[in-house]
């Protein structure tokens, strides 16, 4: 791995105003010396995929409380593939129902967190998928 | 008999527990007379029911009447909230409380690009008059009192309810019931805005004027602290920003000529209640203190009920854990007490499931019941103000309203509450607040039960969880095409001319909504019409 700190979209695609977790997350990525472009509300998957090829993010996480995950999740997802971003992690939080976690898994979206979860759990799991997922444009 | 005068013997403290309340603030093994200011009881502790009201808004309290329990409920159509509603009123709720979805909450309708996959989610879709006539079906809005949870569209909201009443023969006096209908603490906490302030406050003033002539029961706001809580805030912070915005308003409604015992007594407040049981009464006692001396000496108000702090209560969202939910109703049920021991005049419990999902049927009714068991059961309403006098309590009361008071100073140093919301602060104050409390936890200085100690690591979710059915979103869109279809086009064109015109003037914008929404012109409408005039607000997002 290259002394280059990993790089993270944070945004919250939607209506949703619920922006508690999405800031607190941001900032314990940056305190475990990640670096993290923050959008903040009312993004669309187009915003956020756009500011992700921009930056040359290595994450995107979207936070979701309001119900549309399905929506955002698998649109942002689509959408990575077809920018050439499928190599990125896609992971986020939110109220997500284990079953559509798992229905979402099922198309190349990370893990997803939810309420009481650790946010240091979420640096461990982002440090450990970029290192076992090394960039295809890495060398 | 010397071993019954000593103490025994015993560690100072115990090794690594805590002993500061949820909001971080440190609190002494035990509290005395000392602990209390000479002269501060007499001066602030007369009787319940007597000014500055420190010990409630009533002699009586809940001998007189019990607090409201009023469940926030609404979810997918129009008819699946109807029928909630009356589930409620059959398990013997007695007052309707009404959430919107997102899109309803910003000013769209449900076939807007941007409300896609959000209809119906987390409230009940509103696009027009017709989704409030099946909302309300076969209610006695002249008998329920009914609050409505939205903010920046609220008066074209508030004006569908007055035509779907009108429609019904229901006159207008006989409405009881609240609307949010706080745009400040949308800026600070729940981001739900469609206009910057100044047009918004303009609108909330308007409605204030509009109701004291036309709607005398309706209490036309509700100032909140319960998102600002959410998003983070401690007590003191929700507390000094709840009733920080409650003077903006009055200074906003009196510099539109207004004199303020003509709108005074229907502001209504809003309020959280955590799980800190002595710090959350505390908070709501010195509310109602601070918020009666302002109105009283500060703004001149003559109307005893001018200078009432009336107020919802609503356990708290954010301690709701998704592990083992159903400890949940053991949190709601200390949070609920601490509402009602500190004299709410409405109550909300969330239920067990709401960390997952919508709540269920059967969620909602122990959350119902849990009411009940502290109104009938616990002996709690026999008394008013039963913890009045305590050392800990009058100190805590005494300490938070010191702490507002210096906020308040610092706020208008800024040059008052919009000047200071839009330099960020309330906004950094919580943002911070919420990852030093976030800090605690991971850090387990903070012990929140099932979720950083006493985790079952094997456990099943074995409630019941709500879906919303995937068909509400293509029907309500399907709903609102055939209402543009089949409406009078030409009154709502006319409808929506004039207001623009009016928008454009310093006319009160309330009758010109009313009419819009007579002519079945939907939210999104209205919405796009005031824009031209208006413009959008623009948030600048830091963490």
């Amino acid at each position: 791995m290259s002394g280059s700190p990993i790089k993270v979209v944070v945004g919250k695609p939607g209506l949703d105003g619920h922006d508690r977790g999405a800031k607190v997350v941001a900032r314990t990525l940056v305190e475990a010396g990640m670096e993290v472009v923050y959008l903040g509300l009312r993004q669309t998957p187009e915003s956020i995929v756009a500011a992700a090829l921009e930056e040359d993010a290595d994450v995107i996480g979207l936070s979701v409380l309001s119900g549309a995950h399905m929506t955002h999740f698998k649109r942002v997802r689509a959408l990575m593939e077809e920018k050439g971003l499928g190599d990125r992690l896609l992971t986020g939080g939110g109220i997500i129902p284990t079953k559509d976690q798992e229905t979402l898994a099922a198309l190349g979206v990370g893990r997803l967190f939810g309420p009481g979860d650790d946010p240091d759990a979420i640096v461990d799991y982002i440090r450990d998928w970029v290192r076992e997922h090394p960039r295809e444009d890495a060398v | 008999m010397a071993q019954g005068t000593t103490p025994i013997e015993s560690p100072e403290t115990e090794p690594g527990r805590d002993f500061t309340t949820v909001s971080g603030r440190e609190v002494k093994p035990v509290y005395s007379e000392s602990d209390v200011a000479p002269g501060d009881l007499e001066a602030n502790l007369p009787l319940p029911g007597e000014y500055p009201f420190t010990r409630g808004i009533h002699p009586s309290m809940y001998r007189g009447k019990l607090w409201t329990m009023r469940q926030f409920a609404g979810m997918g159509t129009a008819e699946q909230t109807n029928e909630r509603f009356r589930f409620l009123l059959s398990r013997g709720q007695t007052g309707l409380s009404t959430a919107f979805d997102n899109p309803t909450l910003y000013g769209w309708d449900s076939d807007h690009p941007l409300s896609e996959g959000e209809v119906g989610k987390t409230g009940v879709a509103m696009d027009s008059l017709q989704d409030m006539e099946r909302l309300f079906d076969s209610i006695p809005l002249d008998q329920v009192s009914t609050s409505m949870t939205i903010n920046a569209p609220a008066a074209w909201i508030f004006t569908m309810f007055l035509a779907n009443a009108e429609r019904r023969g229901i006159p207008f006096e006989k409405l009881r019931g609240t609307l949010q209908n706080d745009i400040l603490k949308e800026y600070i906490a729940q981001k739900e805005w469609i206009f910057p302030p100044a047009p918004h406050m303009r609108i909330i003033t308007d409605l204030f004027s509009f109701c004291a002539e036309h709607v005398p029961q309706w209490n036309t706001i509700s100032i909140s602290g319960y998102h600002i809580r959410e998003a983070g805030a401690t007590a003191a912070q929700e507390l000094t920003f709840t009733l920080q915005d409650g003077f903006t308003y009055v200074e906003h409604a009196l510099a539109a000529g207004m004199s303020i015992d003509d709108f005074a007594p229907r502001l209504s407040f809003f309020f959280n209640s955590h799980l800190d049981f002595f710090e959350e009464i505390a908070k709501l006692r010195a509310a109602r203190r601070i918020w009666a001396r302002h109105m009283k000496e500060r703004y001149g108000a003559k109307n005893p009920r001018s200078w009432l702090c009336r107020f919802h209560v609503q356990t708290a969202g954010c301690s709701l854990t998704a592990q083992q939910p159903e400890v949940n109703i053991v949190r709601t049920a200390l949070e609920a007490l601490a509402g009602v021991l500190g004299g709410c005049q409405s109550l909300h419990t969330n239920s067990m499931d709401e960390a997952l999902a919508l709540p269920s049927d059967k969620a909602v009714e122990i959350a119902l019941r849990t009411q009940q068991v502290i109104a009938f059961e616990s002996g709690a309403a026999n008394v008013a103000d039963p913890l009045g006098g305590s050392y800990f309590i009058e100190r805590l009361t005494r300490d938070l309203e010191d702490e507002a008071e210096a906020y308040f100073a610092q706020i208008e140093a800024m040059g008052g509450m919009i000047k200071a919301i839009e330099k960020g602060f309330p906004q950094q104050e919580l943002t911070r607040a919420a990852y030093e409390y976030q800090r605690a936890l991971s850090d387990k200085r903070k012990i929140i039960v099932g979720v950083n100690e006493f985790v079952n690591e094997d456990e099943e979710l074995l409630i019941p969880i709500l879906e919303i059915d995937e068909s509400v979103e293509p029907d309500q869109i399907a709903a609102v095409k055939k209402l543009r279809e089949s409406r009078d086009n030409i009154a709502v064109s006319r409808g929506l001319d004039a207001l623009e015109r009016a928008a454009r003037t310093k006319d009160n914008l309330i009758p010109h909504l009313l009419d819009c929404s007579r002519a079945y012109a939907t939210e999104g409408e209205i919405t796009q019409t005031l824009i031209k005039v208006f413009g959008e607000f623009r948030e600048q997002s830091f963490f």
